[in-house]
């Protein structure tokens, strides 16, 4: 039981942060159909912003305090991506409105490299580290119930409190504020929302915006676990399978979904690794959106969509 | 019958022509709407009386032709500009956001009305609150007079189609809308449902003053309703006047029921 649970945690973990990339995924996907291809673009963007602020604020300024160059440079990095976010907007979205979706697509696409160039252009394209002092040490919990009890890394317990607490605070935002109603009427019916006043072009971008701190929490813990670097756009690809299970609308549904993958992979490698020659962490969650496609095509909770003929 | 003395003139279409490529969905239709009446747009199905609509809300551009709230020309401008100027609008094929509760969907509707930005809401600022909390007021007296408070925080999807309409109603109700513009708020509906919509539609007009554009099929319910009546054929207009005048005009008769040859 105790390896069982163990892995079950650490999948937990994991997924929590590929909810937390497929979150992005969903939040632009809903409010203006646009399926953005650049989130995982955004989340190196934003990694690479905040740990070159983070590297630049104590020779700028002489503050030596982890937390205030941390916090400074979080801000700096939030301000970025909403800045990010207005000129996508204004630039590139604005001017391709009720244009089809693939090509709303293949606009992000062109966003993606340009932010992965721009990025290292900007800030650089060595390895940096984000230290957002978490404690690296693994500890045992429940000693007393099982035989050698389960070890949890302290870091990955952490992050998934942090992603947890984001997701709670996105989903006050969208339940309890006026702007979050606003964004929720753009998201269920365009025209609808336009003739009662609300400023669409304005919802986009707050929508990029939170889409973009999203990216920017991702890019900060993946960052400081592996390290900032060019794979963390790659990150992103792991969201795809994500938001096939758990539906390209459904908030819900990349939470859930981000953790089914997450736990699937961690059991399919221990329990099915040995039988298959290993290696299955790398495919299981292609293959697990394979099979979903097959059965459920829009996803534990996507709407279904039906046409009138 | 709404029996009260119409004002000015609040909204006025002049000239209007609207093509799609080669088809011609209105053609030069003139025509006024005073301050607190109710006007009736009516017309067979393809008469343009949605193309009318659309036009007054800025969803379509008409190619010619201008149109005047008090007085201030809008061309080129866009439902949210419309909507910010005081037209507020209820559609034939529900547009409600389905997922969210009735209270949230006329809540929407205030949303011009908020002052407070996105942090003071997302930080909850005293002004936020308190902003929330008196819009909630006014919408809360809206669910009363639309008497659908036992609904309040069922999804909208879940009600009944005639309820719908109400929340439909509400929605609009609830940016205080100079004109109110209703596009066939009577479709579908059972008799009882009909009933219902239109008491809701003379209180309206009654309690708040509001002038209301209504565009509909069933002409029985547009005698009773409208103070003057519009009516479109092929995208002309073939009569203008109170319902017993439009309802003696030759040619409405022969566009309605066919003419005899």
């Amino acid at each position: 039981m105790g390896p069982f649970l163990e892995t079950l945690l650490g999948g937990l973990m994991v997924g929590m942060l590929y909810s937390l990339i497929a979150l992005g995924f969903v939040l632009i996907y809903k409010a203006s159909g646009v399926f953005n291809f650049a989130q995982g673009a955004m989340v190196l963007f934003a990694a690479l912003a905040m740990a070159r602020f983070a590297e630049w604020i104590p020779k700028l300024t002489g503050l030596n305090n982890k937390l205030i160059d941390n916090t400074i440079a979080f801000a700096g990095a939030v301000l970025v991506m909403i800045v990010l976010a207005w000129l996508i907007q204004k630039l590139v979205l604005g001017r391709l409105v009720n244009q089809d979706g693939i090509t709303l697509l293949m606009a992000t696409i062109g966003i993606t490299y340009f932010l992965e160039g721009s990025g290292q252009t900007l800030f650089g394209n060595d390895i940096y580290k984000i230290d957002l002092g978490m404690p690296k040490d693994p500890v045992f919990i429940f000693e007393k119930t099982f035989d050698g009890g389960i070890l949890v890394n302290k870091e990955d317990l952490y992050a998934a409190l942090i992603a947890a607490v984001l997701v709670a605070l996105l989903a006050l935002f969208f339940q309890k504020t006026g702007t979050g109603r606003a964004l929720r009427a753009v998201a269920d019916d365009h025209q609808a929302a336009q003739s009662i006043g609300i400023p669409l072009d304005r919802i986009w971008v707050i929508v990029w915006s939170v889409a973009g701190i999203v990216a920017l929490v991702a890019g900060a813990i993946w960052g400081s676990k592996l390290g900032v670097q060019f794979s963390l756009s790659l990150v992103a690809l792991k969201a795809l399978p994500v938001v096939i299970l758990g539906g390209l609308t459904s908030i819900p549904g990349a939470i859930i979904g981000g953790l089914i993958i997450g736990v699937g992979e961690k059991l399919s490698e221990i329990y099915l690794g040995p039988h298959l020659g290993g290696g299955i962490e790398i495919w299981f969650a292609y293959v697990l959106a394979l099979a979903f496609l097959l059965v459920r095509p829009q996803g534990l909770f996507g709407e279904k969509i039906i046409d009138r003929v | 019958m709404a029996g009260r003395a119409a004002g000015d003139v609040i909204l006025d279409v002049r000239n209007i022509s609207l093509r799609f490529g080669g088809v011609k969905a209105l053609t030069d239709i003139t025509f006024d709407v005073r301050e607190h009446e109710i006007r009736a747009i009516i017309g067979p199905n393809g008469a343009g009386k949605s193309s009318m609509l659309n036009c007054i809300n800025g969803v379509y551009q008409p190619q010619e032709g201008s149109i005047h709230l008090r007085g201030r020309a809008f061309r080129h401008m866009n439902p949210r500009q419309v909507a910010e100027m005081g037209v507020a609008r209820t559609f034939q094929n529900l547009a409600l956001f389905k997922g969210m509760s009735v209270l949230d969907n006329i809540m929407t509707g205030r949303n011009l009305k908020m002052r407070t930005n996105i942090l003071q809401q997302a930080l909850r600022w005293g002004a936020a609150e308190r902003e929330e909390t008196a819009h909630r007021k006014v919408v809360e007296g809206i669910i009363d007079f639309l008497e659908i408070q036992a609904y309040r925080k069922t999804p909208v999807g879940k009600m009944p189609y005639g309820l719908q309409k109400r929340v439909d109603l509400g929605r609009a109700l609830a940016m205080e809308p100079q004109v109110l513009l209703l596009d066939e708020p009577m479709a579908g509906m059972n008799v009882e449902e009909k009933q219902d919509m239109s008491r809701f539609i003379l209180d309206v007009n009654d309690e708040f003053g509001t002038t209301i554009v209504l565009i509909e099929h069933d002409m029985g319910v547009v005698m009773d309703l409208s103070d003057r009546v519009v009516v479109l054929d092929y995208g002309r207009k073939i009569g203008d006047g109170s319902p017993e005048e439009v309802r003696a005009n030759p040619d409405v008769i022969s566009a309605y029921l066919g003419t005899v040859h």
